[in-house]
């Protein structure tokens, strides 16, 4: 493991290669986002027979969306219309220091799982403060929905993470995925397997899909994640719609890449970055396939048993760290 | 040199609370706050040098007090809370010039704010079991002074201030008895000679002192289930005395635990801090979910507290747990870390309950189901107050997230520890951490959600107006530090990490690079705060540049404003929108067994039939749990015994008469 960082450490290409890469991992994210959730709804429409919209659907939502009037709810402050900059700009800094593509953080440390985690939280709280905002029900309704599922997903998420940095002996996430390149015996290691179950359960609430939330409902009081974002329109909206599909892309990758490590590029020129992000790509969308079937197949819970679920992810996520400190 | 900063600077407090009694009333204030804050600065000088240059001083004077005289010591750790309670006291001193001018202060109230803050000031400094006691016991009494401030008009805080004294005054016997033991048998009173005597300590005498003094100090500290009086008194005071509680007097209930375990029994045994870590644990999950549940702004400021202390306890006990173990340099930077998060919550909790202070006053009411909308009317306060909420939400960019991943590393690094107790605990520690991050989210998003963004929710909240520019000055001084420490939190290391040494009589924290972000090298771990913000700052422009550059049509360049979605309704009111209660309803719901919350549901019928309700109302209130299990049964078993008692002296001569010839019987038997 110390190997593995010292190397990060002593072959770090200059600091405009990195940024380059960083910015490149956004520039994935923000593209990939849209066509994740364009991928996901075309899954779903074909195991339900149907034809459904076009991969790319996503990418012209936006494009339709950003051309239309700004209208905001009247009573609304500046958080309305910082909101949706601060979570796009939140999931771009997370995207930015994630090992998608590279093992190499932008700056040394940067990228620390507290730091993506709480960029993520930054989102949250941008969001339901952006939801409370309008003063209306459901505005506030959502934000609470939304900050109470939260509340019990975000330590999952953590700890679930640091189940591997335990392992890894590091925090910091270019780190466990260089360590996990190094040692893929970790792979089936029995806290990996059971953080990966804590986390996918995670990463469907925090994304907002079936059986968490449906985000393609209609009716207002069955919305957690809709009701907030109900008094958005046109480029806020749009805004919006990027960030949580950009969340979306960065939890997928950052899954794949923690427990699927392959194809991370650890070396370093243009070209392996292309095929670091074409593998990055096919992985995220495997794992979107995934859960579009498992959509599919499953109802949605009752708002209050989605606690129960992702109570059962903590203590999973726990469990992991435990079987990992026993089984050293 | 330090020495005589910090005496001008406890001499000036103690000055200005004279001044605050004395002075006619048009003057008061002004003269008390001006007096006050010049002393928090002189205090913080001499501290300040304490720390930078890590020699402490000591002085002792014979005249002050008979028999036993004044003794003084500031060594880096002591002065460290000296630091933190100067910086919160300077605002608090400024905030209270405005507080005070909107009603006519009495001498007391105005009084009693210096007063406090020269006895907290006092008592990281004592260096004897006397002066110790009598600092103690003097904070206790003018903060109880302080509190009781609007009794006249709030008949609330008299039950608060009868919980508190009543716990201050058992966490005191308790301390005392503990620090008495230890004198007798060192034969002095010195802290210097008792921590020279500390090896000839058997480890039971050492562990009952250690629990004795636990629990006094926990008390004052706000751990649960000894944290019963917090959440009453806290929200109950002025509100710059308020800020004072909760941002210094706290964490002296840290520094009695630190100074007694570390400094006079030397580390002591593993347990003693397994129990300390447990304690954190409890009042960080029972805290941090009962200010989610709150609908009361300055008593979920408070339960807040019982958080916070709860995570710096978690990383007292883990600091103390691997010292007993054996691991000095992991010891010291958990402790450095701990040190770290109360220096950041007193700056975030004192922003926080100086600006609920200031919502109180402008709105008129604290109950955020009343308030609403403030953003608009004062939106300094509101801009102070978010920057307090987002820091102690743990948002990068802000202190509160530097600490607690610092924190975070240290525990994660004690994993390497070798002891499978040591182990549990941290885990417990780390789980603890990650939940209440979530948890104080909530709570915050509420506060600050509900309180000031939407629409007003009752007459006070709609007609609030911004306060005066010394409240506003005060909030701004500790929300700027919240600015400063989360975006190059290395600033402070230096400082931190000689505090921290001493706490752990030289265990020098391990691993920390000079620098503006935080880096443990041998760790592999770093954090760089400022790229995170210059990052984030970024991406929003470019994000805000990118929607600038779409073409649009011009008339579609400026937001409109429109009707909200009402579901096809019109005419929507504040009546319709979310209220703290009900945005606490559902996490409410998910942790009913800890919080156990009372409903009641009534019905009634119309007079034609059954059939047709009349009115319902309902009512739920959240009490805390460990006060009516734990302490309800105690309170009540006291007054049954009292009960008892009163039926013994009836009124009857004769029976007295019989009293006092059995007593006389009774001794002649036992001395017979």
């Amino acid at each position: 493991m110390t190997g593995a960082l010292a190397t990060l450490g002593a072959a770090s290409p200059s600091l405009w290669a990195r940024i380059g890469t960083s910015v490149l991992q956004v520039v994935a994210v923000v593209v990939g986002g849209p066509l994740l959730l364009g991928l996901m709804a075309k899954i779903r429409a074909r195991a339900e027979g149907r034809m459904g919209p076009p991969i790319t659907q996503g990418l012209s939502d936006l494009r339709k969306l950003v051309r239309k009037e700004a209208i905001r709810a009247e009573h609304t402050s500046a958080v309305a219309a910082l909101a949706p900059l601060v979570l796009v700009a939140s999931a771009a800094v997370a995207a930015a220091v994630t090992p998608l593509l590279t093992t190499r953080p932008v700056v040394a440390g940067g990228a620390d799982v507290f730091v993506v985690v709480y960029l993520l939280l930054m989102g949250s709280v941008a969001l339901a403060l952006g939801g409370l905002d309008a003063g209306t029900a459901f505005g506030g309704m959502g934000a609470s929905r939304a900050m109470t599922i939260g509340a019990i997903s975000e330590p999952a998420l953590l700890v679930g993470i640091l189940a591997l940095a335990v392992q890894a002996r590091t925090s910091n996430l270019p780190g466990i995925v260089a360590a996990s390149l190094a040692h893929p015996g970790w792979l089936a290691s029995p806290q990996r397997l059971l953080a990966l179950v804590a986390l996918v359960v995670v990463v469907i609430a925090e994304t907002g899909r079936i059986p968490v939330d449906n985000p393609s409902t209609h009716l207002e009081l069955t919305m957690i994640h809709e009701a907030m974002v109900l008094e958005q329109a046109g480029p806020d909206l749009a805004l919006v719609t990027l960030g949580e599909s950009m969340r979306l892309a960065l939890l997928l990758g950052l899954l794949a890449n923690l427990f699927f490590p392959w194809g991370v590029d650890a070396s370093g020129s243009g070209l392996v970055l292309l095929a670091a992000l074409a593998v990055l790509a096919a992985k995220t969308a495997a794992l979107a396939g995934m859960i579009a079937l498992v959509e599919v197949s499953t109802a949605k819970l009752r708002l209050f048993r989605v606690p129960e679920l992702l109570a059962g992810g903590f203590v999973l996520a726990v469990v992991a760290v435990t079987t990992g400190l026993v089984t050293r | 040199m330090s020495a005589t900063a910090y005496l001008i600077g406890l001499g000036a407090a103690g000055a200005a609370a004279l001044l605050g009694a004395l002075l006619p009333a048009r003057r008061r204030l002004f003269g008390a706050g001006v007096l006050s804050a010049a002393g928090c600065l002189a205090a913080l000088v001499g501290a300040g040098q304490v720390l930078v240059s890590g020699h402490p001083f000591s002085v002792h004077t014979a005249e002050v007090l008979p028999l036993t005289g004044v003794d003084l010591t500031l060594d880096p750790l002591g002065a460290l809370f000296v630091a933190v309670t100067a910086i919160v006291g300077l605002a608090a001193s400024c905030y209270a010039v405005g507080y005070g001018a909107h009603g006519a202060p009495s001498r007391t109230a105005t009084a009693m704010l210096p007063a406090f803050l020269a006895t907290v000031l006092l008592v990281p400094a004592a260096a004897s079991v006397a002066t110790f006691m009598i600092a103690w016991e003097l904070m206790a009494l003018t903060s109880l002074l302080a509190l009781l401030a609007e009794h006249r008009r709030r008949p609330e805080t008299r039950d608060a201030a009868q919980w508190y004294a009543a716990m201050t005054h058992v966490g005191a016997a308790a301390i005392l008895l503990g620090l008495v033991l230890l004198a007798t048998h060192a034969d002095s009173q010195s802290f210097a000679i008792i921590a020279e005597h500390r090896r000839q300590l058997s480890v039971p005498l050492a562990s009952v002192v250690f629990v004795l003094t636990l629990v006094g100090f926990a008390s004052k500290a706000g751990a649960v289930p000894l944290h019963v009086w917090l959440p009453r008194a806290h929200p109950e005071a002025p509100s710059p005395v308020s800020a004072l509680m909760s941002g210094t007097m706290v964490n002296l209930g840290v520094y009695g635990i630190l100074r007694v375990g570390e400094d006079l029994l030397g580390g002591g045994v593993l347990w003693w801090w397994l129990l300390v870590a447990a304690l954190g644990v409890a009042s960080a999950f029972f805290g941090a979910l009962h200010a989610a549940a709150s609908t009361d702004l300055k008593r979920l400021l408070a339960y807040s507290t019982v958080d916070n202390v709860g995570l710096v306890l978690i990383g007292v006990g883990a600091a103390g747990a691997l010292a007993a173990g054996g691991e000095r340099g992991l010891a010291g930077l958990v402790l450095l870390a701990a040190l770290f998060h109360l220096v950041n919550h007193a700056l975030f909790k004192g922003s926080l309950f100086l600006g609920a202070g200031a919502v109180q006053h402008a709105a008129g009411t604290r109950d955020l189901d009343a308030l609403g909308g403030l953003a608009r009317q004062m939106p300094a306060t509101a801009v102070c107050f978010g920057i307090g909420a987002l820091a102690i939400s743990a948002l990068p960019g802000l202190n509160g997230f530097a600490s607690e991943w610092l924190l975070l590393q240290g525990l994660l690094h004690g994993f390497a520890s070798h002891s499978a107790v040591t182990e549990a605990a941290l885990l417990a520690g780390v789980a603890a951490l990650a939940i209440t991050g979530g948890l104080t989210a909530t709570a915050f998003v509420k506060a600050l959600g509900v309180g000031f963004l939407g629409q007003p929710r009752s007459e006070g909240a709609r007609t609030a107006h911004e306060v005066r520019p010394s409240m506003l000055a005060g909030m701004a001084l500790l929300a700027a530090g919240c600015v400063v420490l989360g975006v190059v939190p290395g600033v402070v290391l230096a400082v931190l990490g000689r505090a921290a040494s001493a706490g752990l009589a030289g265990g020098a924290p391990k691993a920390l690079r000079p620098g503006l972000g935080l880096d443990l090298t041998s760790l592999h771990g770093a954090i760089e705060p400022a790229l995170v913000v210059v990052g984030l700052l970024v991406a929003l422009v470019v994000a805000w540049g990118a929607l600038r550059l779409v073409p649009r049509p011009a008339e579609l360049r400026r937001a409109r404003r429109a009707e909200a979605w009402g579901c096809g309704r019109e005419l929507q009111t504040a009546r319709m929108e979310i209220t703290a209660t009900s945005f606490a309803e559902p996490l409410q719901r998910v942790f009913a067994d800890v919080l156990r919350p009372d409903h009641d549901l009534e019905v009634s019928h119309a007079a034609e039939s059954r059939y047709f309700p009349g009115a319902i109302s309902f009512h739920q209130r959240v009490d805390d749990a460990v006060e009516r299990l734990v302490y309800q049964p105690v309170i009540a078993a006291v007054g049954w015994w009292g009960r008892l008692a009163r039926r013994v002296p009836n009124g009857s001569v004769h029976r007295y008469l019989a009293f006092g010839f059995a007593a006389l019987v009774l001794v002649l038997v036992v001395l017979a």
